[in-house]
């Protein structure tokens, strides 16, 4: 990987004065992935933060191409634009190598598109699909998705007098990819100081075919904390293993970050307000389901990493 | 040029192998599947280059059409019915982003109840997109306004789609006259976009959020786009009438210029009342015919003027607008003439909801009705049964 300092030179190719919150993580997503990339990218998003943010007419914030379609549609669009590629290079009308790359929100990918994203993974384009991933539809004002964690208030399923937040844990959107058989996938959260995410980006930049990578985004508006705390809840992700990461590559599954010390759910969950109901002693029971089905989830994937 | 017998839907295909596209995204659909599959047959033998996207539903076909079309490529698909419904959220998108992709659509009635035969419903239900709509009688039309959809679309920059009837033309087989690859090839020409999305030395953002203060405006150019598309429209079909001796325009006046009672109809329907039109003028009755071709732009002005000067005219709708006033066509054409100080009577027959038969007998009951127009309703429904 190159260093930081080399990373630094690189020219920005989403520049600053887009509208995103102040400690927005998903901007923080966008610009590592495509700090990895040694070639020119083209890149579609979804209808989600980081496109309304960044899109505002007559302001743009990208120094790429840029192309945005719909909500559920990032994955086929870009699948179209990577076809029109090959069929225009094949002609020769194009010469430029090119790294194509979707960004979506959890919304955008688990929920909406994701017979879109199924398809375009299955079919194998040569692109990378990033979801940045931050347990609601934050755009449009905290909405669940089936991505939001376990307990977590949202204002489509809330923390009430009867009901504490969201009754299920959310599925395992990269195991669904990673069950595509394609030859690259990943888990990956910003916030990391060995760069996880610019390496894994890296390493899908430089294969052939269709690439996920699913990133862990924390979001000071719908998670509640302050704003400079967004690298410190990510790594406080891993360091729960709440989101633990790893990648599967050709099929072959691999822990790329292991705690040295394994932290308490409640760590990563107390520094933000939308579990600030489980602090009341009625629900402790809910933090140890959360708690025994983090390290259920956990023992699973290393046992599948052969990390045991 | 060649002299070969083609269903509608073999014509279809043959026009895309013959223009030839960068880029194909289709989904199977009754009764466009034939479509969809003699063109990935083509891609199987090598007789086209084009990418083919194999995608896995009418959504991510549409979707893979803007990204293909967007970054730069000529870019095509095919469908019906429920497919097109599927692509109804992406088709504004599509005009609004001026993007010259071309549907060959079969047409089919809309579920529900289900059913897989021909009416106009899902063409009529996509006819405030912003995309052009041609109407084919047979499969020569529907071969002719595939090629001239690409034509005009290119040049106006806005999306079209060339339909044919669902089973009535899409699996009927007749007699067809095709153009050499050569002379489609040059036909068509070479595609170059304005505004690529691949021009990586020019990085464009397309499709921002465009809020009060700018959305309108970026509608208005769709609408100049959609009057621009009348002219080349006409302009297209008379350069085919001049090359290959088959000219278009915006409908066909058959046996009209004299005629004191006309129907207006869309379609293979048209070709029923031409037989129907013969007899009655053999008969000393003054009937004729508008076999309306383009229905996205609307011609309402040489629609006025052509029907002004009749007595009686029947408008035939193959799909209900559900507005209790009568069907698409009939309420388009009863406004274009609303402005005439002297206007035929109009009566509307909506007719042959989800393939039910329409046959000379029936064409032929519209024409004795309209001899004594004055008693009827506004709006009838065809061989519904009570």
């Amino acid at each position: 990987m190159a260093t930081l300092k080399d990373l630094s030179k690189k020219k920005e190719l989403l520049t600053g004065g887009h509208r995103a919150c102040a400690g927005c993580g998903a901007t923080i997503v966008a610009r590592q992935v495509m700090l990895a990339s040694d070639k020119p990218i083209v890149v579609v998003a979804a209808t989600g933060c980081l496109e309304v943010t960044t899109t505002i007419f007559p302001y743009s914030a990208w120094n790429v191409p840029f192309l945005h379609n719909a909500f559920e549609n990032a994955a086929a669009t870009l699948s179209g634009v990577t076809a029109a590629y090959e069929a225009l290079k094949k002609k020769g009308k194009i010469k430029d190598d090119i790294n194509f790359v979707a960004f979506g929100g959890d919304g955008g990918t688990y929920d909406i598109g994701l017979q879109s994203l199924s398809g375009a993974m299955e079919r194998g384009h040569n692109l990378l699909y990033v979801c940045y991933n931050n347990q609601a539809y934050m755009n449009t004002g905290v909405q669940r998705s089936s991505a939001t964690a376990r307990a977590a208030h949202t204002t489509t399923e809330p923390a009430g007098k009867v009901k504490p937040g969201k009754d299920r844990f959310p599925k395992d959107l990269t195991g669904i990819m990673a069950a595509h058989n394609i030859p690259y996938v990943g888990q990956s959260v910003i916030g990391m100081v060995n760069n996880d995410l610019i390496k894994k980006a890296e390493k899908a930049f430089s294969i052939n075919g269709p690439k996920f990578l699913n990133v862990f985004q924390p979001c000071r508006l719908g998670w509640a904390y302050k704003p400079e705390e967004t690298l410190e809840l990510g790594r406080l992700a891993a360091d729960t293993c709440i989101w633990p990461l790893y990648e599967v590559v050709d099929g072959v599954w691999k822990l790329t970050y292991k705690p040295r010390e394994k932290k308490p759910v409640t760590d990563f969950m107390f520094k933000q307000e939308r579990f600030r109901h489980l602090k009341k002693p009625e629900n402790k029971h809910i933090i140890d389901e959360i708690q025994n089905e983090v390290d259920r989830r956990w023992e699973e994937l290393r046992k599948r990493c052969g990390d045991m | 040029m060649a002299i070969i017998a083609r269903t509608g839907n073999e014509a279809m295909a043959e026009a895309m192998r013959q223009i030839n596209p960068d880029v194909v995204a289709a989904y199977p659909i009754t009764p466009a599947t034939e479509v969809v599959m003699i063109f990935a047959s083509f891609v199987a033998d090598g007789l086209v280059s084009t990418e083919y996207i194999p995608v896995e539903s009418e959504h991510s076909a549409m979707s893979a059409c803007v990204g293909a079309s967007a970054a730069g490529g000529r870019v095509m698909t095919a469908t019906s019915s429920q497919g097109l419904a599927l692509m109804y959220e992406i088709l504004p998108i599509a005009s609004a982003l001026r993007l010259p992709i071309i549907i060959s659509e079969v047409n089919r009635a809309l579920s529900g109840p289900i059913n897989i035969h021909c009416d106009h419903s899902d063409t009529m239900a996509a006819r405030d997109f912003g995309w052009i709509q041609i109407f084919s009688e047979d499969a020569q039309e529907a071969y002719d306004n595939v090629l001239q959809c690409l034509k005009i679309a290119e040049k106006v920059k806005l999306p079209a789609m060339a339909t044919t009837d669902g089973f009535i033309i899409s699996h009927c087989m007749s007699k067809i006259e095709t153009l050499e690859d050569d002379e489609v090839k040059k036909f068509v020409g070479e595609y170059s976009p304005t505004l690529p999305l691949l021009d990586i030395k020019e990085p464009k953002t397309f499709g921002l959020l465009d809020l009060q203060d700018y959305y309108f405006e970026h509608k208005m150019p769709v609408v100049e786009a959609m009057k621009e598309a009348k002219k080349v429209i006409l302009e297209v079909g008379k350069e085919f009438g001049e090359k290959y001796g088959r000219e278009y325009g915006f409908f066909e006046k058959y046996r009209l210029d004299d005629a004191e009672v006309a129907i207006v109809a869309l379609g293979s329907t048209a070709g029923t009342a031409k037989v129907v039109v013969d007899d009655l003028r053999d008969k000393g009755v003054k009937a004729g015919l508008l076999k309306l071709r383009v229905f996205r732009p609307f011609p309402a002005e040489e629609l006025a003027e052509v029907l002004a000067p009749l007595k009686a005219v029947a408008i035939m709708d193959r799909s209900d607008s559900y507005n209790t006033q009568g069907g698409p066509l009939y309420t388009e054409i009863r406004s274009a003439l609303f402005d005439l100080a002297k206007k035929p009577k109009l009566i509307n027959y909506i007719y042959g909801l989800g393939g039910r038969d329409i046959g000379l007998e029936e064409i032929n009951s519209i024409y004795t009705d309209l001899a004594s127009a004055e008693k009827l309703a506004a709006v009838n429904y065809l061989g519904v049964r009570e």
